[in-house]
C-alpha cells in the first residue's frame, strides 16, 4: 500500500527559534539545534526526518512562515 | 524514498504565500502577529482578492505591517484606521479595505473611530488582535488587561476597584446594528488558524457581498509583554484569556 510521506524545508537563518513548531508536530519530527543561527537563536530543524507525514501543522503555526512543506506518496 | 528526494517543486504542499514579503518580520519570536498577517495574505489570494486590496496599518507592534504584506498599504494615525478605512472604501467602493489593529490602537484611543465607523456600517473588515497590553511600548496595561494580570503598570496585577474592568469591545461591536459579522479566534494552534482563517475568509466574503462591517477578533500572546517564553505564554493565554475572551462566532449573519 502506498504510504504518504512527507518533507520539511525550515529556513534557518529566518528562524527564530521560538519553538511553537514542536507543540505543533503530530510526529516529534521537530528539535532544536544546539548551534546557533546569525540572529543567534537556536534554530528549529528536521531531526526525526522519517516520522514526517507532510502534515504541514508547522508550517502553519510559525508566525515566520519559515517552513516549506512537501508530501508524496512512497510504495513501501 | 528518502527525506531529500520527496523535496521537489510537484510535492510542495504548503509555503509562504507571495503576499508577504520577504522582509523579516519585526516581531518578537512566537508572536502571533506573523501568523495572523500570513493567514489574512492567504485569505486573500485564495479570494483573488489581494490584488485589488487596500489594507490600513495601524500604530503599535504592527505599524510596519505595510512592510510585510506585499499588497497596497496606507499607515494611520494611531487608532485612526477604521477612519482612514471609511474614507479608502468610500472612494473606491470596489476594493477590498481591511484595517488591522491591535488593542491598544483599537480599544484604547480609537474605541471611538471603532465603534462609530461600525455603527455607521462601513463596508469594511476590522482584524483586531488583542494580546491584553501595550506590546511595543514596554507591556503596559491596556484596556483589555484581564484583571489581576500583572503588567509594566500594573505590577502587582490589575485591581479592578483602581484600574477599571477590561473592556470586551469584540461584544460591544457585536451589539451594533451595521455590523454582519463578529467572530473571535486564535492562532497558537494548527486547529486554531484554521478556524480563524475560516472566520476571517467568511469576514472578506461578507465585504464583497456588501453586508456592512465584519470584525474578526484575534486573541494572541504577547510573551515578551507578559515575560514568559512562546510556548508558556500560549499555555496562559488558553488558561487565563480564553475563559475571559471566550472563542467562537459572536455575530453571523440571518439567512
Amino acid at each position: 500500500m502506498a504510504k504518504v510521506k512527507g518533507a520539511i524545508v525550515i529556513d534557518k537563518e529566518a528562524c527564530k527559534g521560538c519553538e511553537v513548531c514542536l507543540a505543533a508536530c503530530p510526529t516529534n519530527v521537530i528539535s532544536m539545534a544546539s548551534e546557533v543561527n546569525g540572529k543567534g537563536y537556536n534554530f528549529a530543524y528536521p531531526e526525526l526526518k522519517e516520522e514526517c507525514t507532510g502534515c504541514a501543522n508547522c508550517a502553519i503555526v510559525c508566525p515566520d512562515g519559515v517552513i516549506t512543506v512537501y508530501r508524496a506518496k512512497v510504495e513501501a | 524514498m528518502v527525506f531529500e528526494d520527496i523535496i521537489k517543486t510537484e510535492n510542495l504542499v504548503y509555503k509562504k504565500t507571495s503576499f508577504m514579503t520577504d522582509n523579516t518580520l519585526s516581531y518578537c519570536p512566537g508572536c502571533g502577529h506573523g501568523t495572523a498577517h500570513r493567514i489574512t495574505m492567504e485569505v486573500l489570494e485564495e479570494l483573488g482578492l489581494a490584488e485589488n486590496t487596500i489594507g490600513i496599518a495601524p500604530v503599535g507592534c504592527s505599524v510596519l505591517a505595510y512592510d510585510f504584506m506585499n499588497i497596497d498599504m496606507q499607515q494611520a494615525a494611531h487608532g485612526r484606521a477604521p477612519a482612514v478605512a471609511t474614507g479608502v472604501k468610500r472612494c473606491w467602493p470596489d476594493k477590498t479595505v481591511f484595517t488591522y489593529q491591535g488593542d491598544g490602537d483599537l480599544a484604547a484611543i480609537g474605541t471611538a473611530e471603532t465603534i462609530h465607523a461600525c455603527n455607521r456600517g462601513e463596508n469594511i473588515t476590522i482584524i483586531f488582535i488583542n494580546n491584553g497590553i501595550y506590546g511595543m511600548t514596554g507591556g503596559q496595561m491596556a484596556p483589555t488587561t484581564l484583571p489581576g494580570m500583572r503588567s509594566s503598570t500594573s505590577p502587582y496585577g490589575r485591581d479592578v476597584e483602581t484600574m477599571g474592568n477590561p473592556l470586551r469591545i469584540t461584544e460591544l461591536v457585536a451589539q451594533l446594528p451595521g455590523v454582519s459579522f463578529v467572530s473571535r479566534q486564535a492562532v497558537h494552534t494548527p486547529r486554531n488558524v484554521r478556524k480563524a482563517k475560516k472566520a476571517i475568509k467568511t469576514a472578506f466574503e461578507l465585504q464583497t457581498q456588501k453586508k456592512g462591517t465584519t470584525f474578526v477578533e484575534i486573541v494572541s500572546n504577547c510573551n515578551s509583554g507578559w515575560k514568559m517564553t512562546p510556548v508558556q505564554s500560549n499555555q496562559w493565554m488558553e488558561e487565563n484569556m480564553f475563559p475571559f475572551y471566550p472563542l467562537g462566532d459572536i455575530k453571523v449573519p440571518e439567512k
